[in-house]
């Protein structure tokens, strides 16, 4: 079917689930991985030598809230699950059959669906229907669904459907207008602020519910030592939770917030030392599944204002792969396990055949040098806004060349 | 030379200044101007000394000469190396005690008959307030104009921010206008130092969200000075809404800094998270905290700052937190009563204590204001003044 040639990369060091990378190559055919290990190009292959770079699953960015190729591309991303939270919210059908659409031909695209109509968090949205129109998952949004009847009507739905419930945890009615955790650096800087345990109560809430039903859960970001901790229990216990982060929370703390830089507003907002230690330990003894960007580049409209009234989010799909790589460096991973935070769990979760090598698999893949020294710029990044709090931070780690299905992207 | 003679007691009797002290500023030659009129002799590149002396004596007053205790602080803008002053945070205490003795000088001026000062003429000082203020407001508008400023007030009610206009573009439009100095309130933690890091000229923060009010932390201490003397004796008892209190930020960093204890006393939903790790004690219990304090300074019940329900009613906090005649008992007998105005009175603080003679500063918190608040005019404007050692 496909009109490209087959394409078959030699001399690269393979980044298996397991085990540390192996020396080999693989060969994609008709968008998949047809060989692992030794291969040998047949005739009218495309041929490309690895030159010693790591051969890795594409990246699968669960939970972006803009499709921004060039960042995507520049990050090693070949899969991006787009949250609900558009300027036309996906929860509708023609919504989400539009979004998967839009990353053609060189990006996947899988939309999250809404899981209450216009993100209310009251009325369920047309799950099923958008199921049926290539949503992968569903998603609670930036919010969280206050209202309990809601939520447990949403899970045991979900449950039903075979959907990933992901969602946002923090206790509205304890965070209110908040925009920092409540510490000596809110005080210090006088930003409204409210306790970090705003997202274990809602982490123990949620989980009570999915215990209850069954259904499937996953938490985009948990940040607080408390929240973790109630993962870890949760997992114990059998119930069918994962739980997510993204580089902020594990390279920052509040601290980044003192000269009051608008592009460290995040949601949730950045923790105390002790939280972002406990999630690196989190990181180790696999309470967290899942690394992703929650790339949302925001312009200067929405940055350039005082603290509390600027809009939170940083654009993170650049950064995402040499962060994660730190953690190897850093001793909290290894190789391996960094593939499954960033491709192999997440790809899992949304039940696409991709996220790792092997026979049979989609053929997504980026080569990596995992040493190359480079410097975070928001002046120069691909992403659409420059809103990252690692501006000026020199990291390692590059995506060289990225393909989708076989064929190279962004040639 | 009888000329020269009528001159000089003109120009005395004009400046307020003695004769001694003229002959100390002109000449370091304290008895000259008596030596003269018993018939000194006087060369004429002296005279054209004096004469160019009292020319420039307007427009460029010898400001570390008028300071009493001028070898306290390092010379010139070495003595306050800032361009801005968003907040008393990060400020050393000679700073601090810089600004202090500075403002001493405008105290005694607003005391006098004339209450002028030409040092600031031909600027311009925008005050800019995004946030309804009557008092603060007023007393940087008189503080610029006795310095001889020209004072321009921009009010957010009426102006295009009310029209969607961004916080940096309306500063940048100020900017354009080539203001000499920005004072400026908004209701938004850090706003003013967004402002300060676009703009050309010295921004001074009059109020940012809940994060600082430094001139109020500083004319707080200068009236805790005048009162009571050195910092390092002192109990200070803050007591009031310190979660939402620009106020007590800016007092806390200022005290403590200076070698206060300082105390602050607040119902749990009221005290912020961590305040322990900006060198104070918490209370709960007013009349714990009120034990020996040489110092009360009550907060405003920020009602209009308070999103959901944070005390059961006021009557209700007044009976807990209110500062009464028998409350103010517990503290010592000569404890000085401040606050930092619009009072709430019969709720935070009763109208006996807030008038008790002899022991309210709360007029003259009002009246240190304006000296303060001259003291940082005068001092960040004086490098784009080209003053000797701080251009």
């Amino acid at each position: 079917m496909s009109m490209h040639a087959p394409l078959t990369v030699t001399g690269g060091r393979l980044v298996l689930p397991e085990g540390k990378p192996q020396t080999g190559g693989l060969r994609c055919e008709g968008r998949r991985i047809v060989a692992l290990g030794d291969v040998t190009p047949q005739d009218g292959d495309q041929v490309i030598n690895a030159k010693g770079a790591l051969i890795a699953p594409g990246i699968v960015d669960l939970g972006v809230f803009a499709i921004d190729k060039p960042a995507f591309h520049f990050g090693g991303i070949t899969r991006a699950a787009l949250m609900p939270d558009q300027s036309l919210v996906l929860d509708k059908p023609a919504a989400v059959r539009f979004a998967a659409q839009s990353g053609k031909p060189d990006l996947w695209v899988h939309p999250l669906a809404a899981a209450t109509r216009g993100l209310e968090g009251s009325e369920l949205a047309e799950l099923a229907l958008m199921r049926d129109a290539g949503a992968k998952a569903v998603a609670t949004g930036r919010r969280w669904i206050a209202d309990s009847g809601a939520m447990h009507r949403l899970l045991s739905y979900c449950a039903m459907l075979g959907l990933v419930v992901i969602a946002h945890a923090e206790d509205a009615g304890l965070t209110g207008s908040a925009v920092a955790t409540a510490g000596e650096m809110a005080t210090r800087l006088g930003l409204p602020s409210a306790p970090a345990a705003a997202e274990a109560l809602a982490v123990a809430r949620d989980l009570a519910l999915a215990e209850l039903t069954g259904a499937r859960l996953h938490f985009r970001q948990v940040t607080t030592a408390a929240s973790l901790d109630l993962v870890r229990q949760a997992k114990a216990r059998g119930i069918a939770v994962t739980a997510g982060i993204t580089p902020a929370h594990f390279m920052l703390s509040d601290i980044a917030t003192s000269d009051f830089r608008t592009f460290s507003r995040l949601s949730p907002p950045l923790r105390s030392e002790a939280d972002r230690q406990a999630v690196l330990a989190a990181l180790a003894d696999g309470t967290i599944d899942v690394i992703a960007s929650g790339h949302d580049p925001r312009g200067p409209e929405d940055k350039r204002l005082p603290f509390a009234d600027a809009e939170p989010g940083m654009a993170g799909a650049e950064t995402l792969l040499p962060l994660t790589l730190g953690l190897i460096r850093d001793g909290v991973i290894d190789l391996a396990r960094a593939f499954q935070l960033l491709a192999g769990n997440p790809a899992a979760l949304l039940g696409v055949e991709a996220g790792v090598l092997g026979v049979g698999k989609e053929a997504d893949l980026v080569l990596i040098d995992p040493d190359k020294p480079w410097l975070v710029d928001s002046g120069q990044m691909a992403a659409t806004a420059g809103n990252t709090p690692f501006d000026k931070l020199p990291v390692q780690g590059r995506a060289l060349r990225v393909f989708k299905g076989g064929v190279e992207v962004g040639k | 030379m009888d000329d020269l003679l009528q001159e000089i007691e003109a120009f005395c009797a004009r400046n307020g200044l003695s004769e001694t002290r003229f002959g100390e500023l002109a000449l370091r030659d304290k008895p000259f101007v008596s030596q003269l009129r018993t018939g000194r002799d006087l060369r004429a590149s002296t005279a054209l000394r004096l004469r160019q002396f009292m020319a420039e004596y307007g427009v460029n007053p010898p400001v570390s000469a008028a300071l009493p205790n001028a070898d306290r602080y390092p010379a010139g803008s070495a003595a306050f190396p800032h361009r801005h002053l968003t907040g008393v945070a990060g400020l050393a205490p000679w700073e601090i005690l810089f600004l202090l003795d500075e403002a001493e000088q405008w105290v005694d001026l607003n005391r006098s008959a004339s209450k002028r000062d030409d040092r600031l003429r031909g600027l311009t000082i925008i005050n800019a307030f995004f946030e309804n203020s009557t008092r603060t407001l007023l007393s940087f508008e008189i503080a610029g104009k006795r310095l001889g400023a020209d004072v321009v007030n921009m009010h957010a009610a009426q102006s295009s921010v009310k029209k969607g206009e961004t916080l940096i573009d309306t500063a940048m439009t100020l900017n354009a206008m080539r203001a000499d100095a920005m004072v400026i309130r908004h209701a938004s933690s850090g706003a003013v130092q967004l402002i300060a890091d676009k703009v050309d000229c010295p921004v001074l923060n009059a109020g940012d969200g809940q994060h600082e009010h430094p001139t109020q932390g500083l004319l707080d201490a200068l009236t805790i000075r005048r009162a009571k003397g050195d910092f390092g004796k002192l109990t200070i008892t803050i007591c009031g809404d310190i979660l939402h209190s620009r106020v007590a930020r800016s007092n806390i960093h200022c005290l403590t800094t200076l070698g206060a204890d300082v105390r602050v006393c607040a119902p749990p939903a009221l005290m912020p998270t961590g305040i322990e790790g900006m060198k104070v004690t918490p209370y709960s219990d007013f009349d714990a905290a009120l034990d020996g304090a040489d110092v009360v300074m009550m907060l405003r019940l920020q009602q209009e700052r308070m999103s959901g329900q944070f005390i059961p009613s006021p009557r209700e906090y007044r009976h807990l937190y209110g500062l009464t005649l028998e409350r103010l008992a517990k503290a010592k007998p000569d404890a000085l009563v401040m606050h930092p105005g619009p009072m709430n009175r019969g709720i935070e603080i009763d109208s006996n204590v807030a008038d008790l003679a002899g022991r309210s500063a709360i007029t003259t918190q009002v009246e240190m204001g304006v000296a303060i608040r001259m003291a940082c005019l005068d001092v960040l404007t004086r490098k784009a003044r080209g003053l000797e050692g701080w251009a």
